[in-house]
Parts: structure tokens; C-alpha cells; sequence
């Protein structure tokens, strides 16, 4: 009996401790007359800060490899990137012009937008089906009549040049990865790494390195979106059959070979999940980067958030939402076409899309030549429903101020503020010590020590503070993104029809780039930890309805038989087990919702909270490269620490349930 | 039995240990037995096997799942590096071989047939079976064609086109053949390749391969689970038990001979009629009078109503046409029913 209750028992007392310690460490300081309790001293900060950006100046100013400095390397690499950036965004927007600045002139137009609308269209039927192909359409026409085409098709660009270069890089570390151990095991931290530091935190090197401008954002872009093509890559070729390497090897591959003719072919379905993966992150990505000179609909949405123009925000939103979904849509096509035995006859009976396009595009050109209306879509014949939504939500503000400003102030007042306060009063030292405790309960010694030195990290940079806001409000939004995704997930494994509009609910949602979901908020809640809140939970809603779902899927069927058999009612099959069953799989979904939670919070700064996100974001328009990383870090961190400990909770749980080993 | 041809793939002794410290127990021991194994906390995949395959036979591996069939043979074709042994190729011992020439020999001499099929999914029947032409870098023209006629060779004409996936369990398994086939390798492994398709298929398909052979005279070395499946095609058949060959010898010898029990429990219910030959269940001796003659490679099975029907004896004569004894209705009858005879 005392043996099952002792882990009870450590636990409340770790948190009577904490609450304690959290409650009264103003006036223990003041007894004490021991400042160091509330802050970390001064002094003792590590200036971490002042080395990187030291370190950083001296890259960009005089680093050199002998032959060339960093600055060639980084020039030619601006280089690299910008020739297919220009062209791209030539073809699609500029125009083709000799000469500079007055002296331009024009020698071919950009794609007309008939032309554009016919190539998607194109693609769409050439993937999957003609349904498809009038939804991409569709979107695109939507684009242009809403008066979005040309900032669309500026993050268009962007999005064809980051794609291509993430994917081809990805697909490279990935294959480097799964024929070198050494290098996977040194890829491997690196890239948790990266997907663990916010987004922004890189984007204040990258800056540093190549100044304000869509090269930069598209360096971002393609860092960010890399990651996940790499680890699918290694996963697709590990998982490809051990008889079709034998194939390879009996009819004599060599290694390259092998690789090329045999494995990457025969992964290339799950590859193409990976390019959609791509697909997507580089979107989310080019939205976010417009802040560093990408231009285009991120910019947009940024503008009229700052301006606080709601129809201006809300129309580029949707123009972004529409471009997510056609995107989505189009590339997952691609990646589960299956191919129909070949088409033989001549050239335009085999390539019959490639044709019709070709001659869309030429048709076009010059019929723009004498009617401009089908060069670029007409201004006068755009649709702005700007005022509309204006209108929208100045009516839904004005009749419901009272309702929304009630249902805010009772979560600040009830849940926010009061977790805000305990979380805020934690004095440092006694953080790391808790945090040590905990992951050495859990995880052993290593864990502890891990979760305790980087707990010191933080309060070492001097950012125990915000840190303490990052996770108060990770921490609620965690908290009721949990509270709301799991019911919806139980819902969607136990009733069929409630799974498919919950399922197709969620995918939405998960195409949708993150910096969509703040327009809402804010013109509903205004700036705040509210607002903040509401947007990381509707982003980090995803995986704890997903895992949820799959937990209680993919229990035995014959557990839930027995539990029949001895007459459990339907509430208890699932109290009883279901849910406990599902616990691993629950603990899943919340270490993903933490790390989405995390990583849009960053991205929340922008309306206003004070948690590290901000210190990024801070760092970003200083453009001070020391701060922007250290904030990064402490991120990172953050999440490590977190994932570390759902992991090894997760872990226990299985244990207990014998379902490993 | 000796067999005149010469030999084409000569195994000697090989082992194939799984776990860690597999070489320092061979080194230790020369012959670990099972226990020694266990202890060392290793799986004896193959264990001490030697083969000889003669040029143009068709030799089968027999033995239950999890016996080590198919791990012998990767050994045999180095897809796996055998713990211990040696495993000659035309007089050249394989397993030290280099790469290169382990590469040359897999082109031009080889070819396998997978029981999952193994086609490469993104390649058409045809390119699929063109493939190993394709990786020696054969122009497209000259592998197409030979492709072709590999594809109609398998009864595959008119599907050239299509996708694997469009093909039904026992076509794809042709054009796993057809594949196989396309190098014109003179040694050709089958692992288990009828054992995915369904009883009736399976049958047409061995049925298939006996067609083949007769044209191709491959020499074959040919895995398989089923014992049915064994005795209809095989010269020689060796029988495998966890990791060991137990004994190798011709359907018949296995029926009539069978090393251990093990074996005994096989072929028990094998009816012996479809096994045995007239040559042993012959009395010696001519006959004055007989109905008529008949080759002592007959299985009973083939003749028995023959010899059933008839009043007088056969005679049974050997390749040379020369008389080496005679049968009768009732030796006929003492195989279909069982009865021991002698
Ligand atoms: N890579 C491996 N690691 C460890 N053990 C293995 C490995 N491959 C095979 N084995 C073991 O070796 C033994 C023989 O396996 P093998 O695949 O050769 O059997 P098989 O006779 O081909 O069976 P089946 O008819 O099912 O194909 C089995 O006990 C198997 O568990
Ligand atoms: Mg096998």
C-alpha cells in the first residue's frame, strides 16, 4: 500500500514546494534581504550574448578561407539563389526587361494569368482528376478576381525556388544519412535542433549574413522546410523491402545504381509525402519571412495587421488560405498518382496537357498583345470584399463586445492570471532544482542533469522571466488545446461520420500557415496573452485530436471484447479501457501539441505577448544576432526539456501497460 | 548415384551464424552443435551445409519455415556473407571474389526469382523485365526486344504495358521470371517462387516452368516449402531441419530411403506412386512374353493403367534401349495401395 503511494506522494510534495516556494519568494527575498532569489545576478550572467554577435561580425567582416572571405561565399551563394529567384518572378510577375530602372524595357510580359490558371489547371488533371483540376482552378480564379494575383504570385516564387532547392538538398543529407552512420548520428541532433528553435531565431542570422531581402527569406524558407524532407528521405529508403535490394544486387547494380534506379524509384511515393511536406513548411515559411523582405502575402497580412486594416488582413488571409489548400491539394495528388500503362502514338497524342499548355501560353501572349484584359487580370473587374469583412467584424464587435470581453476577462481572471502568477513567482534556483528532480524521476540521472543544465542556461541568459511566460502560456494553451482535441478525437475513432468531418476539420486547419491564425484572433480579442493564447491553440489543436484518435484505434480489439464480455457500459469501456489503453498514443499528441504550441507562440510575439518570442522578435528588427540565438536556445530548450520528459513519461506508461518491452 | 554431369555450384561446409561473437564460436568449435549455440546466444541459420548442383539439373531445397532455405541460398548467390565455408561458382570460390567481378558474374550469370515477386513498381512489365539489361547499359532498342521475347516466353504478349500492380499474383510472378530469364543466366535461383499464388495457379505455374526448362536447360536451384512441390520437379532434393541439411537425394531415394525419421515423416504420405520409377520396383530379369516395353524413368503414376490393363508383364529397358527387368499388374498395385512389397 505505501509502495503504490509514494510516487503520490513525491509529487505532491514537489508541488506544495513549488506553489510554496512561488508564493512567497517576494517576501523570502525580503527576509533574506537576497535579491539573488528572484534574479539572477548580474554578475553572473554568462555573456554568451556579446560572443555570438562578436563572433558573427567577425564572419561577415573578416573570416577567410584563403581563397575567398565568408563574404564571397555568402555573395555567391545570394547568387546562387537569387538568378532562378529573378527569373522565376520575371515569369510570373515582373515581366522580362533589359536595361535598369527608366531606361527598362519591357521585352516579354509575365505569364498572363489565363496562362498561369491553365498550368495548375493542367497539373491538377495530370495528377488526378478533372475535379481537381477545376478546385486548383478555382482557387487561382479566385486569387485573381479577389484582387490577390500579384502579391500571390509573389510568394508563388517564392515557393517554387525554396521548394525545389529544400527538396533536392533534403533528398541529398537524407541519402548521405542512410548510407553513412556517422553522418546520420551527426545530422541527427542538428536537425532536432532546428526543428525545436523558433522560426524566428533563425532569421536573425540569416539576416545578419545576407541582409534584408527575399534572399535571406528564401535561406529561411529552405532551412526550415529541409528538415523533414531529410528524415523522410532516410526513412523511405530504410523501409524499402530487403527484396528489392536483393533485385538490385542479383542483377548486378552497382552502388549508384542501386541507388538511383532501384531504391529512390521505389521510395519515390513516400518521397513525394516529403515534397509535400516541403510544400507546405516553405508556404508557412515564405509568410512568415516576409517580415525580412520576402514580399508577397505575408507582407500583406502583416501590413494590415499593423495598421490594424481588419478588411485588408482578412482578405489576404483567405488569399492565403485558398493558395494552401490548392497547394496541398495538388501535391498530394502527386504524391499518390498512380501511373495507367503507357499511351503510345505521336508526340501530341501522348503529351496531350503539355501541348494544350503551350499553346494556352502562347495564345495568351499574343492576344495580350491587343487585349491587355487577358495579359493581367482587369483592376476594374477585381471584387475587394475588404469593406465586407470590415463591416463583418465591426458588427460582431459591436453586438458581441460584451460576450468576448466576458469570456476573456473569465479565463484571465480564473485561469490565465492565476497560472501566470505561479509560474512568474518560481524562483530561479529552486526551477532548476525542480526541473533536475523531475527528469531524474523519470528518467534517471542523465535526464535530470540534462533538464537542470539547461533550466541553468536560461536563468543564466538572464531570460528566467520570460522563459517563465513562454511556459505559463504554452502551458495553458497546451492545457485546452488538450481539453478540447481529445474529446474531438475519442469522437472521431468511436463514430464514423463525426471521424470523417472531424478528420477533414483538422487537415484543414493543419494546411493553413501558421500566421493565418492570428488575423481572427486579433480583430476579435485585440493584442494580448488572450489573443495569443486562442491562435497557438487552434494551431497546436491538430495532434491531440490525431493521436487521440489513433490511440483509440488502434487498441486490440479483444481487449475491448473482454471488456464487453464482463458488461462494462459503453462510459465505462472507454473510462476503463480505452482511454487508459490509448495513454502512450495521448502522451504522443501532447508532446507534438507542446512543440507546435512552442513554436507558434514565437510567433504570437507579433501581437504582443512578453515571452521569449518577443526577445526574438526584439532581436529580429535589432537585427542582433547574439540575443536572437541565445532567445532561440532558450526555446529550444524549453522544448527539449519538455519533449524529454513526455517522452520518458510516455515510456513509463507503456512499461505499465506491457505493451513494450 | 553419380551423376556424370560436371558441377556447376559446389557449397562446402558453409555456416551462417546470426548474433554477435558468430566467429569466435566457429573458431572455438569446430563443429558447434545446437546447445553450444544456445549458450553462445546465436542462431544457426545454416549450419555445415555442402551441395553440389551439376550443370543442367534441377536441384531442390526442401525444409520446413524457418529452416534456413532461404538463407542457404543467399549464401549460395552471396547476397548474405556466410559465417564459414566456402561456395564455388564455375571453379571460382565466390566469397572472395571481388566486388567487380561478383557484380560481372550477377550480370551475366545469374538470375532469381523472388516469392514476393519483387517487381520494382515504378517500371512497366516490360521495362521490368528489360531492367537487368538496363543496369549492364544494353541499348534501349536491343533490351526492349529481348525483353519481349522473354515476356512472351512467360505467355505475358499484349501486357507489356502495364503496371505490376495492375497484374494478377501469378502474372506478376511471370514477369519475376521473365526478369530472371532476360540475362540468360546459366544458374537460376528460385526462392520460394510459387508459394505466394494460390494452389490452382500454382500448379499451372510449375507446370510453366517444366515447359521451360525443357526449352532452356538451366541449371536450377529451386527453394520450396511444399513437398508435393518438391518431388514433381526436382532431380535431387535436399531436405533442410533447422539449419542442417539432413539428406540429399532423388525424390525416389528420399521416398524409399529416408535418412531419419524426419525425413520419413515427409514422405510418409506422399503417394508412392507419383515418386517411384519402374526401375525399382521392377523384378530383375527378362520375361519371354511381355505386353510390351517401357523406360525404367516411368514414374508408376504415368503407367499404371498401362500396365494394369494388360495380361502380361512390361519390360522394362534403360536408356540404351536394353532389357534390365520386368513389372507386372501387381507390383503396380502392391505401390498404389501401399502395400510393402520384396
Ligand atoms: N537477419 C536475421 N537475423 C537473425 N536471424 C535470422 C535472420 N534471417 C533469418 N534468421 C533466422 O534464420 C532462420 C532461417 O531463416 P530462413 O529465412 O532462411 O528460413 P526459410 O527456411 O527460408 O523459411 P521460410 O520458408 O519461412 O522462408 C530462422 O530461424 C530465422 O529466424
Ligand atoms: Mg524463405
Amino acid at each position: 500500500m505505501t509502495a503504490l503511494r509514494r510516487p503520490y506522494i513525491f509529487w505532491l510534495a514537489l508541488f506544495a514546494v513549488t506553489w510554496a516556494l512561488s508564493r512567497w519568494s517576494f517576501p523570502l527575498y525580503k527576509a533574506l534581504d537576497a535579491r539573488w532569489i528572484i534574479k539572477f545576478p548580474k554578475a553572473w550572467e554568462l555573456p554568451l550574448e556579446g560572443w555570438i554577435s562578436a563572433a558573427m561580425a567577425w564572419l561577415v567582416e573578416s573570416a577567410t578561407f584563403g581563397l575567398f572571405t565568408f563574404r564571397d561565399l555568402t555573395r555567391f551563394i545570394s547568387a546562387l539563389i537569387e538568378a532562378p529567384y529573378d527569373l522565376v518572378r520575371n515569369l510570373l510577375v515582373d515581366g522580362f526587361q533589359t536595361g535598369l530602372g527608366q531606361n527598362a524595357v519591357e521585352v516579354a510580359p509575365s505569364l498572363s494569368w489565363i496562362a498561369v490558371i491553365a498550368v495548375v489547371g493542367a497539373l491538377a488533371y495530370y495528377a488526378k482528376d478533372w475535379k481537381l483540376a477545376v478546385l486548383v482552378g478555382a482557387c487561382f480564379l479566385y486569387l485573381a478576381i479577389f484582387g490577390q494575383w500579384e502579391s500571390a504570385m509573389v510568394t508563388l516564387a517564392s515557393v517554387l525556388i525554396s521548394v525545389p532547392m529544400g527538396a533536392v538538398g533534403g533528398l541529398a543529407l537524407g541519402i548521405l544519412s542512410y548510407r553513412y552512420q556517422w553522418f546520420e548520428r551527426a545530422l541527427r541532433p542538428m536537425l532536432d535542433l532546428m526543428q525545436t528553435v523558433p522560426v524566428f531565431a533563425y532569421l536573425v542570422p540569416i539576416l545578419f549574413l545576407f541582409g534584408f531581402g527575399p534572399v535571406s527569406a528564401l535561406v529561411a524558407t529552405i532551412i526550415y522546410a529541409m528538415p523533414p524532407m531529410v528524415r523522410i528521405t532516410t526513412v523511405a529508403l530504410q523501409t524499402v523491402p530487403p527484396e528489392v535490394h536483393d533485385v538490385g544486387k542479383m542483377t548486378g547494380c552497382t552502388r549508384r545504381q542501386m541507388m538511383w534506379k532501384v531504391l529512390v524509384p521505389v521510395a519515390t511515393p513516400t518521397l513525394m509525402v516529403g515534397v509535400n511536406q516541403v510544400i507546405m513548411l516553405s508556404l508557412n515559411m515564405v509568410i512568415i519571412a516576409s517580415m525580412i523582405g520576402a514580399g508577397g502575402l505575408g507582407f500583406d497580412v502583416l501590413g494590415a495587421l499593423r495598421r490594424l486594416d481588419i478588411g485588408a488582413g482578412v482578405e489576404a488571409g483567405l488569399a492565403i488560405v485558398v493558395m494552401a489548400v490548392a497547394l496541398d491539394r495538388l501535391s498530394q495528388a502527386f504524391a499518390v498518382r498512380e501511373r495507367g500503362h503507357a499511351i503510345t502514338g505521336g508526340f501530341v497524342k501522348r503529351h496531350p496537357w503539355g501541348v494544350t499548355v503551350v499553346l494556352v501560353i502562347v495564345g495568351t501572349f499574343l492576344a495580350g498583345q491587343f487585349l491587355p484584359a487577358l495579359q493581367t487580370y482587369p483592376d476594374g473587374a477585381t471584387v475587394t470584399t475588404s469593406r465586407f469583412w470590415s463591416g463583418a467584424i465591426e458588427w460582431i464587435n459591436v453586438n458581441f463586445f460584451d460576450t468576448f470581453e466576458a469570456i476573456k476577462v473569465f479565463f484571465l481572471n480564473w485561469l490565465m492570471l492565476p497560472v501566470k502568477r505561479f509560474f512568474g513567482g518560481i524562483p530561479w534556483p529552486w526551477g532548476v532544482v525542480a526541473l533536475g528532480l523531475i527528469g531524474w524521476r523519470l528518467g534517471g540521472w542523465r535526464l535530470g542533469l540534462l533538464c537542470a543544465v539547461m533550466t541553468l542556461f536560461i536563468a543564466a541568459s538572464g531570460l528566467w522571466p520570460k522563459a517563465m511566460v513562454t511556459v505559463y502560456l504554452c502551458g495553458v494553451s497546451v492545457l485546452i488545446a488538450s481539453v478540447i482535441g481529445i474529446p474531438l478525437g475519442v469522437l472521431a475513432a468511436q463514430n464514423e461520420r463525426a471521424g470523417g468531418i472531424i478528420g477533414g476539420f483538422i487537415d484543414t486547419l493543419q494546411t493553413l500557415p501558421s500566421f493565418v491564425y492570428l488575423i481572427p484572433v486579433v480583430m476579435l480579442f485585440r493584442v494580448g496573452d488572450f489573443s495569443a493564447m486562442i491562435a497557438v491553440v487552434l494551431y497546436a489543436l491538430a495532434p491531440a485530436v490525431r493521436y487521440a484518435a489513433h490511440g483509440i484505434r488502434s487498441i486490440d480489439p479483444g481487449m475491448i471484447e473482454a471488456g464487453k464480455v464482463s458488461g462494462c457500459t459503453r462510459r465505462q469501456l472507454l473510462w476503463r479501457i480505452k482511454l487508459p489503453l490509448a495513454a502512450p498514443s495521448l502522451l504522443l499528441g501532447l508532446n507534438q501539441t507542446i512543440m507546435l504550441a512552442l513554436s507558434m507562440l514565437v510567433i504570437t510575439a507579433l501581437v504582443g505577448t512578453r515571452d521569449l518570442g518577443q526577445e526574438v522578435y526584439i532581436a529580429l528588427t535589432k537585427a542582433n544576432t547574439g540575443q536572437g540565438i541565445i532567445a532561440g536556445l532558450s526555446v529550444a530548450f524549453i522544448a527539449i526539456i519538455a519533449d524529454r520528459i513526455v517522452t520518458a513519461l510516455a515510456r513509463k506508461s507503456k512499461e505499465r501497460l506491457g505493451l513494450e518491452a | 548415384m553419380t551423376n556424370p554431369r560436371p558441377v556447376k555450384l559446389d557449397c562446402r561446409n558453409v555456416w551462417k551464424l546470426y548474433g554477435t561473437g558468430a566467429d569466435r564460436l566457429l573458431q572455438d568449435h569446430v563443429a558447434p552443435t545446437l546447445d553450444d549455440m544456445r549458450e553462445a546466444g546465436l542462431i544457426g541459420a545454416v549450419r555445415d551445409a555442402s551441395v553440389q548442383i551439376h550443370e543442367g539439373e534441377i536441384f531442390v531445397i526442401m525444409g520446413l519455415s524457418g529452416s534456413g532455405k532461404s538463407t542457404l541460398v543467399r549464401c549460395l548467390s552471396r547476397l548474405i556473407e556466410p559465417t564459414a565455408g566456402e561456395v564455388n561458382f564455375e571453379g571460382r570460390n565466390l566469397l572472395t571474389v571481388p566486388e567487380k567481378d561478383l557484380i560481372e558474374i550477377r550480370r551475366k550469370k545469374m538470375g532469381m526469382v523472388f516469392q514476393q515477386f519483387a517487381l520494382l513498381p515504378h517500371l512497366t512489365v516490360l521495362q521490368n523485365a528489360a531492367f537487368p539489361l538496363d543496369v549492364q547499359g544494353v541499348d534501349r532498342a536491343t533490351r526492349e526486344a529481348r525483353a519481349r521475347e522473354v515476356v512472351e516466353l512467360v505467355g505475358l504478349k499484349g501486357r507489356e504495358d502495364y503496371y505490376p500492380r495492375e497484374l494478377s499474383g501469378g502474372q506478376q510472378q511471370r514477369v519475376g521470371i521473365a526478369r530472371s530469364l532476360a540475362v540468360e543466366p546459366d544458374l537460376w535461383f528460385l526462392d520460394e517462387p510459387f508459394s505466394a499464388l494460390d494452389p490452382l495457379i500454382r500448379r499451372e505455374m510449375q507446370d510453366e516452368f517444366l515447359r521451360l526448362q525443357a526449352l532452356l536447360h538451366k541449371t536450377i536451384v529451386f527453394i520450396t516449402h511444399d513437398f508435393d512441390e518438391a518431388i514433381r520437379l526436382a532431380d535431387r532434393i535436399a531436405v533442410m531441419k533447422d539449419g542442417e541439411i539432413v539428406q540429399t537425394a532423388t525424390p525416389e531415394e528420399l521416398v524409399l530411403n529416408p535418412a531419419t525419421d524426419y525425413v520419413g515423416e515427409f514422405t510418409k504420405h506422399i503417394p508412392r506412386a507419383k515418386v517411384l520409377r519402374l526401375s525399382s520396383i521392377m523384378s530383375p530379369g527378362d520375361a519371354e512374353s511381355v505386353a510390351g516395353q517401357l523406360p525404367g524413368t516411368a514414374r508408376v503414376e504415368d503407367v499404371a493403367d498401362q500396365i494394369e490393363a494388360a495380361d502380361l508383364p512390361f519390360r522394362v529397358i534403360d536408356g540404351a534401349g536394353e532389357a534390365i527387368g520386368t513389372v507386372d499388374g501387381r507390383a503396380v498395385i502392391d505401390v498404389l495401395i501401399g502395400r510393402s512389397h520384396g
